[in-house]
């Protein structure tokens, strides 16, 4: 075991740069994904078919594409990422919020469908109840749809969790690959690849990897699973 | 309380139109399935929006497309008891009748939980969640969910329809409870003349999306035409009774009645309770003359108030006896024969057997005997 934990502190940084851009991504595409997905259940909308398209994108695109739009979009020139820049000071180029953010776009579309579906399983006739025992559609949400997709909601978050941890493409186009700012665990692995010496580097990583993303599995299966027991939905 | 609909709403090539007011302490919206009711009541509870029409409780309009007014459901107040429970699965029992009063302005909060858990016998229930429960248990907290949001007016759509004999029984004598001895007006849907009989103070008729009828429970179950054929049988006249005593040594009550006492099989109600006797039409034969030698307990006098041709080869006799109806299904023949003719002085026979708890009314499970 100690060999695996002996890690250079250049490694320690990419581990814990992949749990803090994964953590990240993870919350902030929340929000947005709850809200697509509210959308994309119930809503009926001119263009419904097209939002649902342009949430797809990422998942069919190579992640080199969406990387590089990201960069004309976001980069320091980009119209968003000047914008953005200019009036509040959120830079992306380069830097590990850059990585964030490719990981999260990246992870929409599996959150999105998670949630959307869970959204849609809802028996709307509870929310008819609680709309006649005088909840508004407000409450309603937040009160019976939330609380009955939350199986939904946590499945929706893990994968997007997964996915920024195993997101390379898009990040590395995007921000590159520097150590401590943009350098998340899959870059490091590539980076170890890539010069002589490094498969020991690679193997520790990739382990690292393995073990990062079965924890969030097991938790995220434990979760679940209380949420269900809890419900006992029949 | 006043109940007044006036509306038009098309689904398809089925349209409800229907035109009643009812000021009853329960109002059975009374038919076949297909006839409307729910529609009716989901318009009323405002979970579907009139295409034309007027709905009121009291005076206060809830819609009105003319004036262009529709209140959203969840400002309406109005309590509803769906067929399928509908119990919160996320929430415990307790969650579940708690939901309600949250959106309940202070100022109108009436309904008291600890008195309405004890109404409906729910205290132990409490900690549980909804899906540990029977279906009569569910349905139970399904009503006293309703109640704690302290609506005006409470629909009921077939809260008993989905559960088998023995959970009706064990329900019925909650729904009467809350019919008397709360003040809240209930609007309740049901295909069952046994219900109905049993539960309603007026009864709007539906058929084919239309009311067909309207009025106080005892004159429209005697209407038998007015019933759903498969219910037909189940038609007749309703009398208030009350339990004058026990006959322990027979197993048997006596109850008296407007139109004389009348014996049945021995009910767990104390002495003085009030019950809604159904008597069927078809278990009642009629004698020319006082019947001697014959094993029905229940002679009633009585003279013959109206002849109804009936369905088939059938006639309806109303005998009035002491000012209440009696109303008998008897053969054409046997009318014939008898010379059954209107004014003419006659005997209905009533077999004590031919009641039952869905015509007597069980008691409360658990209720003191004597």
């Amino acid at each position: 075991m100690n060999w695996l934990l002996d890690l250079t502190p250049d490694e320690w940084n990419a581990v814990r740069l992949s749990i803090k851009v994964a953590t990240v991504a993870m919350l902030a595409s929340l929000p947005p994904g709850i809200l697509i997905a509210l959308l994309l259940a119930r809503g009926r909308f001119w263009g419904k078919t097209l939002l649902n398209g342009l949430v797809h994108l990422p998942l069919i695109l190579p992640p080199v594409v969406t990387g590089y739009l990201l960069l004309l979009t976001f980069g320091r020139r980009g119209p968003a990422g000047a914008f953005l820049a200019e009036h509040f000071g959120i830079v992306f180029s380069f830097r590990w919020t850059g990585a964030a953010l490719a990981c999260s776009v990246m992870g929409f579309p599996l959150m999105v469908r998670a949630i959307r579906l869970s959204i849609e399983a809802v028996d709307r006739k509870m929310e008819a109840a609680a709309g006649t025992l005088g909840a508004n559609p407000l409450w309603v949400f937040a009160t019976i749809t939330l609380p009955l997709a939350l199986p939904g909601l946590i499945a929706g978050a893990i994968l997007s969790f997964a996915k920024a941890m195993g997101e390379f493409g898009a990040t590395i186009t995007f921000v590159s690959n520097i150590p401590n700012e943009t350098q998340t665990l899959p870059s490091a692995i590539y980076t170890f690849t890539q010069v002589p010496g490094g498969d020991a580097g690679a193997l520790r990583l990739t382990l690292i990897s393995i073990v990062i993303s079965m924890v969030a599995l097991v938790a995220s299966e434990i979760l679940a699973r209380r949420v269900g027991r809890r419900m006992d939905i029949e | 309380m006043t109940l007044s609909v006036d509306i038009m709403h098309r689904l398809g090539d089925f349209a409800v139109e229907a035109n009643f007011e009812s000021a009853g302490r329960l109002t059975a919206l009374f038919g076949p399935s297909g006839s409307g009711k729910s529609t009716l009541i989901n318009l009323i509870a405002g979970l579907i929006r009139p295409q034309k029409g007027r709905i009121a409780v009291d005076g206060r309009v809830l819609v009105d497309t003319a004036a262009g007014i529709f209140v959203p459901m969840h400002r309406r107040r109005i309590g509803m008891v769906f067929q399928d429970a509908r119990l919160f699965p996320h929430m415990s029992v307790a969650g579940n009748l708690r939901y309600g009063r949250w959106f309940t302005p202070s100022a109108e909060r009436y309904a008291n939980m600890e008195a309405v858990v004890d109404l409906l016998g729910i205290g132990h229930l409490l900690d549980r969640r909804p899906a540990k429960l029977s279906g009569g248990e569910k349905q139970r907290v399904a009503i006293g969910r309703a109640l704690l949001a302290s609506p005006r007016l409470l629909l009921m759509d077939e809260p008993l329809a989905s559960l088998d004999e023995a959970r009706k029984a064990e329900i019925l004598p909650y729904i009467e409870r809350l019919r008397d001895e709360t003040k809240i007006p209930i609007a309740y849907v049901s295909h069952s003349v046994a219900e109905v009989a049993r539960l309603a103070s007026e009864v709007v008729v539906l058929s084919q999306g239309k009311v067909s009828a309207c009025g106080p429970t005892e004159a429209i179950m005697q209407r038998l035409d007015l019933l759903p054929a498969e219910e037909r049988g189940e038609g007749g006249a309703v009398l208030d009774a009350r339990v004058l005593r026990h006959d322990e040594a027979f197993g048997m009550t006596v109850l008296g009645s407007p139109a004389g006492e009348i014996r049945v099989q021995r009910l767990a109600r104390p002495t003085g309770t009030p019950v809604r006797l159904r008597i069927r039409a078809r278990d009642v034969m009629i004698a020319t003359e006082r019947p001697a030698g014959l094993s029905a307990l229940n002679i009633l006098a009585g003279t013959i108030a109206a002849v109804r041709p009936g369905i088939g080869p059938t006639v309806e006799i109303a005998i009035d006896c002491n000012g209440a109806i009696v109303l008998a299904r008897i053969t054409e023949q046997s009318k014939h024969t008898l010379r059954l003719a209107l004014g003419r002085q006659v005997f209905a026979v009533i077999k004590t057997v031919s009641f039952d708890s869905a015509t007597t009314g069980a008691g409360l499970p658990g209720e003191a005997d004597g």
